[in-house]
């Protein structure tokens, strides 16, 4: 994958922004923001953004590429849409901090341990095997992502909810041995691969080796 | 004949013993009361959800909801597809615009769907939310006129949340203060409460897990503004809405020295005990935080 983002790199060197615009979710639509800051105020975790989106947006066009896809800033999109109901230009801002996700992880430049990046690839990671989410095991998964000690504490600090969910009917020990899924597994698989291939082949069309 | 019918899009959450399994089963519960008729999908998959992004592309999780959009059109025909958990309409929604306006999404959609036998092609069935199915094709009026037991001298605030109200919302709706949910809260004979500060407020949605402080806060505030109008319960129509704001506030408490046991409610659970559904059928047993009130209506 670092092959990958040293070749986009030198394809793209005197500028992010067409990177952006050819490889990112939507990306097209950066050079249409206006530097209001809306998005940025109405954003319901703005404070906890290193650089907010009006900012990532003046940064992708400063050519500011590693500093954008290093940051954790766009992992703190909790998909509200807020952003993209205010944006007097009608930005589809959600989808670009979505796709400038996608596109730092798939090049490796993803903060280590950020957790939203880890957690989002439990999530993808059950729904492919499976076709849906086993939330069981995403749970337990979540909670013992940083090594096993950390593990039994987080399982202790979440027992009591635990038990109530349980209690509700609103999860299953069982779960955990197989549980919910789709039928066609394979199928599905297959799709995903195929769909995957057809994506990234549209991104390594630009490195000037393929397509 | 069911007065109505659709194709139904449960997703993830609403399984049995899932998180939402309260969610499906008021839900059918309603839809009995509502004479409407629900035809599962067979084999729906999951829809990516808001944070699918952090392991698939545009074009996987675009052809995760193609899917489900294909086998509804496949097996119910002519049937609006309905969904109840507000990412999996959305996701819907959101990759039916896509793949109409974007040439290489359906380019690739179409050759991984092709992989399974599957097509999108012709018209597309409509997907839709269950509050547009009850609000746009039965009405306030009518889902009042059948209330056998009005939930009467119950204060109710009606947390729409974002992802039924952005970017899509409900049509004739505002973004800032739609008012829908309340217009159903009243239907049902309770009251809603005015100007409920945190109507639209995000619950922190996945991040609840991966960020959890973050989260927390969000929702402090969100059952704060509801103690602030008086509230008794909350009521929400998406499932991680309700999961996020019922299910931590114990978390809540000892971290912000409050005293919150606000039960969080499905409008489905409050219209199949205004219909005169019984605790069970309604599903009040899966509540963390119990709802009394309700539970005493339908002892009635």
């Amino acid at each position: 994958m670092s092959n990958l983002n040293q070749a986009m790199i030198e394809k793209y060197r005197s500028s992010f922004l067409n990177e952006v615009e050819a490889n990112v979710e939507e990306g097209h639509w950066v050079k249409m923001c206006m530097q209001c800051g809306v998005c940025s105020g109405s954003c319901p975790l703005g404070p906890h953004w290193e650089h907010p989106p009006q900012e990532l947006f003046m940064m992708i066009r400063a050519n500011e590429r590693e500093a954008v896809l290093k940051s954790d800033s766009m992992w703190m999109c909790t998909s509200c849409y807020n952003c993209i109901a205010r944006c007097p230009r009608g930005l589809p801002i959600t989808h670009i901090m979505h796709g400038l996700a996608t596109y730092a992880k798939r090049l490796n430049l993803v903060p280590k341990k950020q957790p939203t990046a880890e957690f989002g690839q439990m999530f993808w990671d059950s729904l492919s095997k499976n076709g849906r989410v086993n939330e069981l095991k995403i749970g337990v998964g979540l909670y013992f992502k940083d090594g096993f000690a950390q593990g039994v504490k987080n399982a202790m600090a979440g027992r009591e909810l635990g038990m109530a969910m349980m209690k509700t009917q609103r999860m299953n020990a069982m779960e955990y041995f197989g549980g919910h899924k789709c039928k066609d597994t394979s199928g599905i698989q297959k799709m995903l691969k195929k769909a995957q291939e057809f994506e990234d082949q549209q991104i390594t069309r630009f490195d000037g080796k393929e397509g | 004949m069911a007065k109505k019918e659709y194709s139904f899009y449960p997703g993830c959450s609403s399984q049995k013993k899932a998180s939402a399994d309260n969610y499906l089963r008021s839900t059918y519960s309603m839809c009995d009361a509502l004479d409407i008729k629900l035809n599962e999908i067979d084999d729906w998959n999951c829809c990516g959800a808001s944070i699918g992004y952090a392991g698939g592309g545009e074009v996987p999780r675009i052809a995760l909801s193609a899917r489900n959009v294909a086998l509804s059109a496949q097996q119910n025909p002519d049937q609006d597809l309905v969904a109840t958990c507000a990412a999996c309409w959305l996701s819907t929604r959101e990759a039916q615009e896509r793949i109409e306006e974007n040439d290489k999404v359906r380019e690739g959609v179409n050759a991984a769907l092709d992989e399974i036998g599957l097509k999108i092609e012709g018209e597309q069935p409509k997907a839709r939310h269950m509050v547009e199915a009850l609000i746009e094709d039965i009405g306030f009026d009518e889902l009042a006129s059948g209330v056998q037991k009005p939930l009467e001298g119950i204060k109710i605030a009606g947390y729409v949340g974002c992802q039924t109200n952005r970017p899509f919302g409900i049509a004739g709706e505002s973004f800032e203060n739609p008012k829908y949910l309340d217009h159903m809260i009243e239907s049902m004979g309770a009251q809603a409460v005015d100007r409920y500060d945190k109507k639209v407020a995000c619950c922190s949605g996945a991040l609840m897990f991966s960020e959890p402080e973050k989260g927390h806060a969000l929702v402090k505030d969100i059952i704060e503004a509801a103690y602030d109008g008086g509230a008794d319960m909350i009521v929400t129509p998406c499932p991680l809405c309700q999961m996020n704001v019922e299910s931590y506030q114990k978390e809540i408490n000892k971290t912000f020295k409050t005293k919150f046991e606000m039960p969080v409610v499905y409008y489905s659970q409050l219209i199949s005990v205004a219909y005169g559904k019984s605790a069970k059928e309604s599903a009040l047993d899966g509540q963390i935080i119990p709802v009394k009130q309700l539970e005493d209506v339908t002892n009635k």
